[in-house]
């Protein structure tokens, strides 16, 4: 259906090319959101959402923008959309914008976004752009995903913000949840874990 | 034309300012009636989250046309009356004024034959702004429930402070001991109040939010003493 080479777009990133394990860009949000799955996955459907647009706004304008101002250029756009969509969540689903509340202002410091903008929309087509816009973000989402699954279930005892631990009965056993998996570091830490298990299985991803 | 010119590069900056800041505009303006509805749904649902009711954006001004009384009202430290709008009240504003000289809003609601006292409080948390709003009992003193938000305290730690779980530990402590105000603390459990206050345990891993909501709590029901003082009295006649 998808030729080779736009099907190596839209999934690359999800393994093999991921944003989060490979390229190790976008570490700070990974940090902030991954507390809870909740934020976690609205701030990765926000990020693939600005992340497409973003691409596909700097596709269409690629052979018109200086490149002595290329970067500005990217950054206003970026920022734009990022205002836009927080503007329109705050008047059509208040309480989402609520809950996000500045995450969705930090969309813009994201690095993956400027990375994105910068080496592949500069240089390829508006539909290549946007699938590449949004295999990043999924492939950014979905180590989020991960992250925020393994720190909620072993630091709060939850998923979603449904008391798992506590259904199964772990607790009248003596288990208690570890309260550093809720503090940032531990983030970096189950990250470096996923890293690791990732390129032990993909060998040539390994430096020799 | 020459792409990389400084005449090309200058105009292509102004264009792109001008149509980014119209459409930005164009945005916030045509957004801002919504918005501003928005808002105002919320500070309603909030006001009735305090008393136990959950309204949803849609029922939200019936709800609280419902329970909210007329007798909600604008006073002074002193208790006396003054003029105002209760609901327009900027508690941001007048949480920063010394207390004679703050407007303080009363919203009194009904619910089941029974009078609740609601009052809007406003402090800072970690990182923003925290609010809450806290109802009382009519003996002016036990808290018969607690709302609170947040700006953007850190998701899992401070955050939680809107949580029911934490909004629920509020629920029958008392302002009033012997007759003295104290307002009722947050502590990390194990701390004992050195006024011998009301206590609430604090959020593990939320310190300076918990200290927060303290003072918050503090600060924005310390100029309604006088007030809740009377009824206090009232009911002990």
């Amino acid at each position: 259906m998808l030729s080779k080479k736009t099907k190596e777009t839209l999934l690359g990133p999800l393994s093999k090319n991921n944003p989060v394990l490979v390229q190790v860009l976008g570490i700070c949000s990974a940090l902030a959101v991954t507390a809870k799955l909740e934020p976690a996955f609205v701030m990765a459907i926000s990020v693939t959402a600005v992340l497409a647009f973003a691409n596909v706004i700097i596709s269409l304008l690629r052979n018109t923008i200086p490149n002595s101002i290329r970067i500005i250029v990217q950054l206003v756009v970026v920022a734009a959309l990022v205002i836009i969509v927080d503007q329109v969540l705050k008047a059509y689903v208040y309480d989402v914008s609520k809950q996000l509340s500045v995450f969705i202002g930090l969309i813009i410091t994201n690095c993956i976004l400027m990375g994105r903008l910068e080496a592949f929309a500069m240089g390829n087509g508006p539909w290549q752009s946007f699938l590449d816009g949004v295999g990043n973000g999924l492939g950014y989402g979905l180590v989020l995903i991960v992250i925020a699954f393994f720190r909620e279930l072993l630091g709060s005892g939850t998923l979603f913000g449904y008391p798992i631990i506590e259904k199964i009965g772990l607790y009248s056993i003596g288990y208690e949840n570890n309260g550093l998996m809720i503090l940032p570091p531990m983030a970096l830490i189950v990250a470096g874990c996923i890293i690791w298990a990732h390129r032990a299985y993909n060998k040539d991803l390994q430096e020799k | 034309m020459n792409k990389q010119s400084n005449v090309y590069t200058i105009v292509y900056a102004s264009v792109m300012v001008i149509v980014v800041a119209a459409a930005l505009a164009f945005t916030a303006m045509s957004l801002k009636d919504a918005q501003q509805k928005n808002v105002e749904t919320d500070k309603m649902k909030q006001i009735l989250a305090s008393i136990g009711v959950e309204a949803t954006a849609d029922n939200a001004k019936a709800e609280y046309e419902k329970y909210i009384t007329k007798e909600s009202c604008v006073i002074d430290a002193k208790g006396n009356p003054v003029k105002g709008e209760v609901f327009d009240v900027n508690v941001a504003a007048q949480v920063k004024l010394n207390a004679e000289e703050r407007k303080l809003p009363v919203f009194v609601a009904e619910i089941n034959g029974a009078k609740k006292y609601i009052i809007p409080m406003y402090g800072a948390g970690l990182w923003g702004p925290i609010w809450g709003y806290i109802s009382l009992d009519d003996n002016g003193s036990t808290i018969y429930g607690a709302y609170f938000a947040h700006k953007g305290e850190t998701p899992g730690l401070g955050a939680e402070i809107d949580k029911p779980d934490f909004r629920k530990k509020f629920v029958g402590k008392n302002f009033f001991k012997d007759g003295c105000f104290k307002s009722v603390e947050v502590l990390k459990a194990g701390q004992k109040s050195s006024n011998k206050a009301d206590q609430v345990d604090a959020i593990t891993g939320g310190t300076i939010t918990s200290q927060g909501v303290s003072a918050m709590i503090e600060n924005s029901f310390a100029p309604y003493e006088t007030f809740f003082k009377s009824l206090t009295n009232n009911q002990g006649e």
